[in-house]
């Protein structure tokens, strides 16, 4: 299975994106912001950082950037393409997916672990998961989800809600929610579902001796899926 | 304008030291000069004051790679890989301007490691503020921290470890001490020292502009009223050019077109330029129209004392700038050949066409000044007598609650939670432990790295407060499992012009020489911060320790979490109550005076050692040396980090309980061991003659202190967990 990285220029989770997919049987390819083509790919990952600093708008700047316009083409022809943290907050300014993602609730940048609660298993990320809780972690300032009430109707009424923020037992609580995401929203499809952004980082979750395990068992099933 | 003393003065040099200018010149400087002369000559670039005490420590070691005197110092890790690294402050930059002076603190610091070749792998830091009540004191602290984390996060390098304290001595100077490690291949290294005639000086990264001017000599001075007035003197930072600068200079380092290389830190150009021509004898001629400036009409003298950040001096190798320009503009940074090396041994500088300064590079650099300030001996205070009705007055259930939730054992939780601790994916300890742990990317390596510091005991006596601070960084990485194998020293004091700062300054590196060379442990980088004082108050003296260790296999690594019930915790180390200086004679007895506990060198190493070869054996199920506090807020963190209880045994030693559960003896630690495995555990200690004995044995809740004394684990976390949250909100 052929996967590839983008590398925009502040891009920092990049090579851990690299390691992860590599770990589960991806053969990936890391691309630079900069080309024109994507080489032939299964999976397209934006990964997290800081592209561009941040500056102007989260992603904003990436989202503009030279590769993205074969990004997008590969996405509306039913590519997988999945945005991790900054990566998500990218495809937003896209419009591959809807909404906005604005500075967390307590204006603080929020390192953790979070419990995610899975709502939609019939798409290529979370089919044949034998699982609807996932302990996942995040790493943001800017991950709280916002969308008009219109929006949400419309999100909801497609399912596209990917994950929630919940507790460990899957209840979705304001409690539960670290940066103030409307409705706890944690991911967010497009109304295709192959087109996926998501606020927490399952790479760095793939071995024992990191925050924890649930990352490994997201690639094994995602590759499984693609195969 | 024509310089004279009154200038110079002005510029922060002495009426003696201009003296010295205009003879070894033999002319008058002129105010270019004057500039270059006052940013080389301030106490933070020239180590004026503290450099014949600093000679005296050890800086050598077998592991040691490279020692003082270079961006960083570097040490052996095996198989050809080596850990670059260094801790620097940025004290008084940060008091005025907190966001940015921390951020380009910790800035400042990984270009120190990356310079050298090294892609940096972990952020440590020492923060200390005033007294919480102090009005300026939570600002300060969410300034600094989301300075730390705005800069750090962006670059994509995990923040693994810290350490934060309160003192009303730091009202008036906080300080900001960053810590960076970097991983770099033995055969690739990178050094600052120049060589050959004639080799283009390129100079790559964010433009010059009117920022930090005279920052070091900022730096080099006590504050006074008028400090709001040196907020232009503090630098501004962009974590994201740095994230640029350091991914293009890694990739120009993979090939062999790099002579020498030097961040443009403290005196931006002057003091890069005038180290690589200085460190290899050389001569350097800049062009200053050539140098890349964000603002119009700037100076000669500003180009040279600007001290704006992200920016790099570069000697290459001839024919090789096609092949380094086009890496730099891949990533869209500036790059230009502002000069070459030569044989004149001058700094020479042009603009326009003409010259406008030309000064011998040895006047600049040997012939710094260097002083040898007066010193005040301090005695080893007299012991406090404390009465066991005093004592028996109290009971341990209040006593624990109070030093658990004080300010500086709580949980700081709210401080690293904002610092991104799991980028880069290899990060397998994390804040809050007694060292934070990195894996070796793509090895079965790890490093632990640990940053300490005990003002209170260095202001009690210096001397003993130094051994301590280095011991307890020793423990701090036996704690995980790691082999300590050297440190860097952050050394943070008031005015070296008084005798009694300079007299702690002495004496505290005297003890942190003494311990460093006992426990083979060298100092191999670090950075002296002087002046940390408003008008005549100073601060507690701080030395602040970073130490590095190695754990063979990640998989070895220990925490200090409580693992399984029914396992019994052994005390390492004798308890012989010493209360004096404790935490628990500071805010339960209101009692400050009084010597600090005594280091014996011998038991840290023995003790140590002994607990590396049980976590050899396997024997060591989690570990955690005891230090502020005491017994019992050690073996509270550890129940409360693992979630089990435990059921304490009387104990037989023969103080007072109190003494004996709050006193701050060191060489101490708790390890948790398997029942089965106790004979032999006993045996080893006892055949190292270590002192131990058995605490108690965990449970699957509750403290058991004895038959009146017992709290739960949520009683405990309460404690533990919520004062600074709850301050900060």
């Amino acid at each position: 299975m052929k996967s590839s990285v983008i590398t925009f220029p502040g891009s920092n989770c990049d090579r851990d994106m690299d390691v992860a997919l590599k770990k589960f049987g991806f053969n990936n390819k890391m691309v630079w912001h900069n080309n024109n083509e994507l080489p032939k790919s299964d999976l397209v990952v934006l990964p997290g950082g800081f592209s561009y600093g941040d500056y102007l708008r989260c992603g904003s700047m990436a989202s503009k950037s030279r590769i993205m316009q074969s990004v997008i083409n590969f996405a509306k022809s039913g590519g997988l393409v999945l945005g991790i943290c900054n990566g998500f907050q990218i495809l937003v300014e896209t419009g591959l997916v809807p909404g906005v993602l604005l500075r967390n609730k307590y204006l603080e940048f929020i390192c953790k672990n979070v419990f995610v609660k899975l709502d939609n298993k019939e798409n290529a990320y979370f089919k044949n998961l034998n699982k609807d809780v996932m302990e996942f972690h995040i790493a943001h300032n800017e991950g709280n989800f916002f969308c008009t009430k219109d929006q949400l109707k419309e999100i909801k009424d497609n399912n596209q809600i990917a994950i929630y923020y919940c507790n460990s037992e899957g209840k979705i609580e304001d409690q539960y929610n670290p940066n103030g995401s409307i409705k706890n929203i944690a991911g967010i499809f497009n109304k295709e579902k192959n087109v996926l952004g998501m606020m927490p980082h399952p790479e760095r979750m793939i071995d024992q001796s990191l925050s924890g395990e649930d990352g490994s068992i997201f690639f094994k099933n995602l590759i499984n899926n693609i195969k | 304008m024509i310089v004279n003393e009154q200038i110079a003065i002005e510029h922060g040099l002495k009426s003696e030291e201009y003296k010295k200018i205009c003879q070894l010149l033999k002319r008058t400087p002129n105010i270019t000069e004057l500039g270059i002369f006052s940013a080389m000559w301030n106490e933070h670039c020239s180590y004026k004051s503290s450099r014949l005490h600093l000679k005296k420590l050890p800086t050598k070691g077998k592991k040691v790679i490279q020692g003082p005197g270079e961006n960083a110092g570097v040490i052996d890790i095996e198989d050809g890989d080596a850990i670059v690294f260094k801790i620097e402050s940025h004290n008084h930059p940060s008091f005025i301007e907190p966001y940015q002076g921390a951020a380009t603190g910790v800035g400042g610091i990984m270009r120190d490691v990356f310079t050298m070749g090294a892609r940096p792998i972990a952020n440590l830091n020492s923060i200390h503020f005033g007294s919480p009540q102090h009005k300026k004191t939570k600002n300060l602290l969410r300034g600094v921290v989301h300075g730390i984390g705005g800069y750090g996060n962006c670059i994509g390098v995990p923040t693994i470890a810290g350490q934060t304290s309160f003192d009303s001595s730091y009202n008036g100077n906080i300080l900001v001490n960053a810590m960076t490690l970097g991983l770099v291949k033995k055969n690739k290294i990178f050094y600052s020292k120049a060589a050959g005639l004639n080799k283009p000086v390129i100079y790559v990264g964010s433009k010059t502009g009117r920022d930090g001017i005279h920052g070091a000599s900022m730096a080099s001075a006590s504050f006074d009223e008028k400090i709001e007035e040196k907020k232009p003197t503090v630098q501004v930072g962009d974590p994201f050019t740095e994230k640029l600068l350091l991914e293009a200079c890694l990739e120009l380092m993979a090939g062999d077109s790099i002579i020498a290389i030097q961040d443009m830190g403290a005196a931006g150009l002057t003091s890069s330029s005038i180290e690589m021509a200085s460190k290899g004898n050389l001569g350097i001629e800049i062009d200053l129209n050539k140098v890349p400036c964000r603002e119009t009409r700037m100076t000669p003298y500003e180009i040279m004392l600007s001290e704006s950040q992200e920016r790099m001096l570069i000697v290459l190798e001839n024919g090789k700038e096609e092949i380094a320009k086009k890496i730099f503009d891949k990533w869209n940074l500036d790059f230009a050949v502002i000069g070459k090396t030569t044989n004149s041994k001058n700094i020479e500088l042009f603009f326009n066409q003409e010259q406008v300064a030309k000064i011998p590079i040895n006047i600049l650099v040997e012939n710094s000044p260097m002083y040898d300030r007066k010193w005040k001996k301090s005695k080893l205070p007299k012991k406090n007598k404390i009465k066991n009705e005093v004592l028996n007055k109290l009971k341990i259930k209040d006593v624990l609650k109070k030093v658990l939730s004080n300010q500086n054992i709580c949980s700081k939780e709210w401080i690293w939670q904002q610092y991104d601790h799991t980028v880069m994916g290899d990060t397998i300890q994390k804040p809050g432990g007694d060292s934070g742990v990195v894996r070796v990317h793509g090895t079965n390596k790890a490093v632990a790295a640990s940053v300490d510091s005990s003002a209170v005991y260095c202001w009690a006596h210096p001397l003993t407060g130094g051994k301590q601070v280095v011991a307890e960084s020793w423990r701090n990485l036996i704690s995980v499992g790691a082999k300590p194998i050297a440190i860097t020293n952050c050394l943070n004091f008031g005015s070296p012009e008084k005798e009694e700062n300079m007299g702690e300054f002495v004496e505290c590196v005297q003890g942190i020489g003494e311990a460093s060379k006992y426990l083979n442990f060298p100092v191999v980088s670090g950075n002296v911060s002087f002046y940390n004082q408003t008008k005549e108050i100073g601060i507690k003296p701080t030395p602040a320790i970073g130490g590095v260790g190695l754990i063979k296999d990640y998989k070895n690594m220990i925490s200090m979490d409580l693992k399984e019930v029914d396992n019994l915790i052994l005390i390492i180390g004798k308890t012989e109550g010493h209360i004096d200086q404790s935490l628990f004679a500071r805010i339960i007895l209101d009692e400050k005076n009084g010597p600090p506990p005594e280091v014996n060198l011998f038991n840290e190493k023995n003790n140590g050692e002994s607990i590396l070869n049980l976590i050899d054996k396997g024997y060591v199920k989690s570990a955690h040396d005891i230090s502020l506090g005491g017994l019992l807020v050690a073996i509270s963190k550890m129940c409360i980090k693992g979630n089990k209880g435990i059921k304490i045994n009387k104990s037989k030693n023969l103080i007072n309980e109190i003494e004996y559960f709050f006193a701050e003896d060191q060489g101490r630690y708790l390890i948790e061991v398997n029942k089965e495995d106790l004979i032999e555990v006993t045996k080893i200690l006892n055949k190292n003659s270590v002192h131990h004995e058995e605490l108690g044995i965990i449970t699957q809740n509750d403290i058991i202190i004895n038959e009146k004394t017992k709290l739960t684990i949520d009683e405990l976390k309460s404690y533990y967990t919520n004062w600074l949250a709850k301050y900060m909100s």
